[in-house]
């Protein structure tokens, strides 16, 4: 708890490294050992934090047959399909060729990414024969099957059957990597529509929240009024609510009010005004802590030269608080946009209001074993937050020390 | 898709302007009332001036007043009040909500008997009739709830400091950190579908697509249906809260390390301790009071936990909650009371860490 | 012209009494330094006047008009902080233009005023930049110049050269005693706990300990005059020498003091004898500790190099003009 406030997450490591003691030769060895352990030891950790996040990433750009028939990691690999079968066209399309009669086609169909290994007259063949060979058919003359799935099948005398046979194969596919998941999902299963709702609902009740807790953290840091100590402490008390006891009178008072002028209790703005209220204490604990730590004398130059509060509050104190308004805002519009309860509660699940996080849930509800359709989606409803993440990791972590480490 | 983008930006826009009208235009009324000139007389400017730095402060504060008020301080309440009432709240029940959740404790271990003291059999099964000792889910819920809070902030706390210690002693140590990091940043819902993926199961024989089964598979044994296994499936789904803060705790404790100051580790190197004596008769003693803050913290996470629960199994083989309890209750069965009687029994949970924190506030205001 | 009149001032933080029916008249254009050690209330003094502190009772008037109410901005003062307080994200210029702007004054008249302040500290090449790339000393003359384009009627000072080194100190206390000569029409109050500073400056001086001010005057008076004890002790360097006991019996006072510049060195025969123990070589002068028997040595100022070493044996006699003769509660004994 006495740990400081402003560590950047790149400063010096102050944690001793053992190489820098000077140790008797006999020792050394030893360490190096020691050295290689704490190596191996955090590249698996590392390795199982990473992991299944990056089979997400490589699983949604696969091809979706691949992707439902093999795991992520094979998917540099030519995957193998276990038998299939295709029926061959009735005896009347066969035609003379060469004093033949002669049936032609091919066993995969157009643009097909497939390649067939093996194939054989029943299910139980289809390992038996490799490309290219002939064999003969129970219904009647021979048959080549070529890798592109194109097949020959000739008879000195006419086909006679009613019921075609099937020719089962074995095929191979190459790896294939593709977008098209990412456009079946934005159109098609309308995460493209929630993607804006997600960004309509984030982006205001962010600026309102960190716009309201910063006034009122400048007041209960700076100003001079009765009972200021008393709303000092009912912010850390209002910190651990938990979020389940307003839902229910929280929708109540929603429809009610929303009665009165004869509108919908649910919507935009009521999910903005819930986010604003259930992420204000923090944010206004986070801002207050910082702004409490801002120099006196320049509040009090301020003063002198004539500032009011307010002017003091937008000239001073916002231009200096950048950093904790870049930090409290980052949290919030992380919080806003991976939240599902308010959006569920206060929005709904109709199509055109979905946020991400509904639509991903819905997903998974009706689509559970579509994963190219889950990879994707989910990769889209995270590719935010990780940007946010990765382009503003040091007022994210800043903000979190903040807040905790006190 | 266009017409809804435009439309977007201009309801945020005009949601951002409000509140910044507000603000600045309840400080430029406050100014203009109040204004003071050199033609005034010093009592009427020095009476003026008062009076706008009395206000003001209030002028700052209402909308954050409003809205702890609102959707904080209010629903506390309110949520006490429809406890005790029935489903739509309209008639007053006493504790009959919370009878249901937890039976009466009088009979918890007790049997039914009759007037002489013998037990009664149930006629329709021959076996003897158990008194009601509350809901079973509801029991489950708050029994996972307890496995859930000892489980993920432990795992979280230990992972993380391990991790903290590990990374400040490899040159890498940072781009590790980021990547332990990272899953902060994802949904519960968007990890949901990440463990989904790892957890998932194909018929044996057929080739496994989820990492789990397929590592089972790769050493011999045979693929499960993961989420279908009462209690390891709990633990299944505390893993993916323990993923997502375990970067938290990581984050919290490295920095606490490299606030211990570094006299003190020299010092005992030379008093001739070893690494490990140093860690931990050293180190781990001075970044206490940080474990404790982590772990409350990651504590209040988890009491509230949803979306992990919601979105992976949805309560079903015994993974309930209490949190997706009380939606369901709620919002699926449309019973405010029993929905508010389970929030209220976690708000009693957080008490003691409320508590704690107002403690903890109070004595940096120095306000006894 | 402005004075400035204190009368009967208290300030309590709950049951905490800072300041002690304070009464003190400044008259316009005087240079007065408030001088104590740390605690006594001095600051707590000059931002009563500022008016950043509310006062407990009595008043405070500026121009014979009683300020007790009025914000600080309209008070007519200026006031350079401790640690400058300049505005970190402005530049000199907007730092300097800052309250100016809040009056609402026309932006050429301001421009005006800030090139002139900054002419006369020699800050126009550095007008564009920002605090962070201004050396300590002009860090300080901006904050002067921040104060003095408000044509204050009254200058505050706290402790504005504690944060310098010490070659610096000296240079800014010429250019702030500059300033003053500069602005003969302005009264300016000065904090500080270095009673150099206080010597050097101040016009009068205003001792306080413990919320209460001791003496009232000018720097001779403080040093030939002392009113009590702790002004004697405080005033000066090195300390007054203080003997009591015996040593103070002769002269038919509780205790006796006389500086190290007032004693007379001889090699026998004069009032005090014993053993030095320890020698300082200033190089100008130098400064013999001897052991007399008293509970602490008694410091001897010598010109130049110290023609005695520990061990010998020296005799110290006071000058009598000089001697300064305290009753039991440390108030001066007057012939």
């Amino acid at each position: 708890m006495s740990t400081t406030t402003t560590l950047a997450p790149n400063a010096d490591i102050a944690v001793p490294k053992a190489a820098d003691v000077p140790e008797p030769s006999r020792r050394v060895r030893r360490f190096k050992v020691g050295r290689l352990v704490t190596h191996i030891a955090l590249l698996l950790i590392v390795a199982i934090w990473t992991l299944p996040t990056f089979g997400l990433l490589i699983s949604s750009v696969r091809d979706p047959d691949q992707l439902a028939l093999s795991g992520w990691w094979t998917a540099l690999s030519t995957s193998t399909i276990s038998a299939q079968s295709e029926r061959l066209p009735a005896a009347g399309t066969a035609v003379v060729e060469d004093g033949l009669y002669t049936i032609r086609g091919n066993l995969l169909g157009a643009d097909d990414n497939r390649t067939i290994r093996t194939f054989g007259g029943t299910a139980t063949t289809a390992g038996a024969n490799p490309v290219g060979a002939t064999i003969e058919l129970r219904a009647g003359g021979t048959i080549t099957v070529e890798e592109n799935g194109d097949y020959v099948w000739t008879s000195p005398t006419p086909f006679e059957y009613t019921t075609a046979p099937r020719i089962s194969y074995v095929a191979s596919m190459a790896p294939r990597f593709t977008l098209e998941n990412y456009s079946t999902v934005l159109n098609a299963n309308g995460i493209g529509r929630s993607f804006i709702n997600s960004a309509t609902v984030a982006i205001p009740a962010t600026i309102i929240s960190v716009m309201v807790a910063a006034f009122a953290a400048y007041a209960l840091a700076w100003m001079k009024f009765p009972g200021r100590t008393f709303f000092v402490i009912a912010v850390v008390a209002l910190l651990v609510v938990p979020l389940q006891m307003a839902l229910v009178p929280v929708l109540r008072l929603h429809v009610q009010i929303a009665g009165m002028f004869g509108i919908d209790g649910k919507g935009y703005f009521a999910v903005w005004l819930a986010h604003t209220g259930f992420g204000l204490p923090l944010a206004v604990y986070l801002l207050r802590n910082y702004m409490v730590g801002l120099p006196r004398e320049i509040m009090e130059s301020a003063r002198m030269d004539g500032a009011s509060h307010f002017q003091t509050f937008t000239t001073m104190v916002l231009p200096l608080s950048v950093p904790a308004l870049a930090s409290i805002a980052i949290f919030q519009f992380l919080w806003i946009w991976n939240d599902l309860l308010v959006a569920l509660v206060f929005l709904g699940s109709q199509d055109e209001y979905v946020v991400l996080t509904g639509k991903l849930v819905d997903l998974l509800g009706t689509m559970g074993s579509e994963w190219h359709i889950l990879t994707a989606g989910a990769f889209i409803s995270i590719l935010v937050p990780l940007i946010v993440f990765f382009s503003l990791q040091r007022y994210f972590v800043r903000g979190l020390l903040a807040g905790s480490v006190k | 898709m266009l017409d809804q983008a435009l439309y977007a930006v201009l309801i945020v826009a005009i949601a951002v302007l409000a509140f910044v009208a507000y603000y600045w235009g309840a400080n430029w009324i406050l100014d203009r009332s109040l204004a003071t000139n050199a033609t005034m007389s010093h009592e009427t400017i020095t009476r003026r001036d008062r009076r706008r730095s009395r206000i003001r402060p209030w002028i700052f504060l209402a909308p954050a007043l409003i809205f702890a008020t609102v959707y904080l301080v209010y629903p506390v309440f309110e949520t006490l009040r429809l406890s005790l009432f029935d489903r739509l709240g309209q008639n007053f029940v006493g504790l009959d909500n919370y009878q249901w959740a937890f039976g009466n404790p009088a009979d918890w271990f007790r049997s039914a008997v009759d007037a002489t003291g013998a037990p009664i059999i149930d006629p329709a099964t021959g076996l003897p009739m158990t008194l009601y000792k509350g809901d079973p889910t509801f029991w489950r819920s708050a029994l996972n709830n307890v496995a859930w809070l000892i489980i993920v902030p432990s795992l979280s706390t230990a992972f993380g400091l391990v991790i903290a210690v590990l990374a400040d002693r490899v040159w890498w140590g940072s781009v590790a950190k980021t990547l332990v990091f990272m899953p902060m940043a994802i949904s519960f819902v968007g990890a949901a579908v990440i463990w989904r993926f790892v957890y998932a199961y194909r018929d044996a024989g057929t080739e496994q697509i989820g990492l789990l089964n397929a590592i089972v598979v790769a050493f011999g044994g045979e693929p499960q249906v993961w989420l279908g296994i009462p209690w390891l499936n709990s633990f299944l789904l505390m893993i993916i809260l323990v993923w997502i803060q375990t970067g938290f705790a990581m984050v919290i404790l490295s920095a606490a390390l490299r606030g211990i100051p570094q006299e003190t580790i020299e010092a005992a190197r030379i008093d001739g301790a070893n690494e490990r004596q140093i860690f931990f008769g050293i180190m781990v003693p001075q970044i206490a009071g940080t474990v404790l803050v982590v772990w409350t913290t990651i504590t209040i996470i988890v009491l509230k936990v949803f979306d992990i629960v919601y979105a992976m199994t949805n309560g079903e083989n015994n993974t309930q909650v209490l949190a997706n309890l009380m939606y369901r209750w709620t919002f699926i069965s449309g019973d405010s009371g029993k929905g508010s009687a389970i929030a209220i029994v976690i708000m009693i949970a957080v008490l003691p860490i409320m508590i704690w924190n107002i403690r903890r506030a109070r004595a940096a205001e120095g306000a006894l | 012209m402005a004075s400035l009149k204190i009368t009967n001032v208290n300030k309590s933080y709950g049951n905490v009494h800072i300041l002690k029916d304070i009464n003190l008249d400044i008259e316009s254009g005087e240079f007065i330094v408030f001088v104590g050690p740390s605690g006594c209330g001095k600051s707590t003094l000059l931002r009563c006047i500022s008016g950043l502190e509310t006062i407990t009772s009595g008043t405070i008037a500026i121009d014979g008009r009683v300020v007790n109410d009025v914000a600080p901005s309209k008070r007519g003062i200026a006031m350079v902080f401790q640690s400058y307080a300049l505005y970190p994200h402005m530049n000199v210029y907007r730092n300097m233009a800052y309250g100016l702007k809040l009056m609402g004054m026309p932006k050429d008249q301001i421009r005006q005023k800030v090139d002139a302040a900054a002419e006369k500290l020699q800050l126009t090449k550095y007008l564009q930049r920002l605090p962070k790339a201004l050396s300590g000393g002009q860090r300080q003359r901006v904050a002067i110049g921040r104060a003095i384009v408000r044509d204050p009627k009254v200058f505050l000072f706290d402790e504005p050269l504690s944060n310098l080194d010490a070659a610096l100190r000296v240079q800014m206390r010429i250019e702030i005693s500059q300033l003053k000569e500069q602005l003969p029409n302005t009264t300016m109050v000065y904090v500080t706990h270095d009673q150099v500073e206080a010597m050097t400056m101040a016009d009068r001086i205003v001792v306080l300990k413990d919320g209460v001010v001791q003496q009232v005057g000018s720097p001779m008076e403080l040093y030939e005059k002392p009113q009590s004890m702790f002004v004697a002790g405080f005033i000066g360097s090195p300390k007054m020498n203080f003997l009591n006991g015996g040593f103070a019996d002769k002269f038919g006072a509780n205790t006796v003091g006389i500086r190290a510049e007032h004693l007379e060195v001889s090699p026998s025969g004069g009032t005090w004898s014993g053993k030095v123990i320890y020698s300082e070589n200033l190089g100008s002068d130098s400064y013999i500790y001897l052991d007399v028997g008293a509970a602490e040595p008694v410091i001897v100022r010598q010109s130049g190099k110290a023609g005695y070493q520990a061990g010998d044996t020296l005799s110290v006699t006071p000058r009598m003009q000089e001697l300064h003769r305290f009753d039991a509660s440390g108030k001066p004994l007057h012939n």
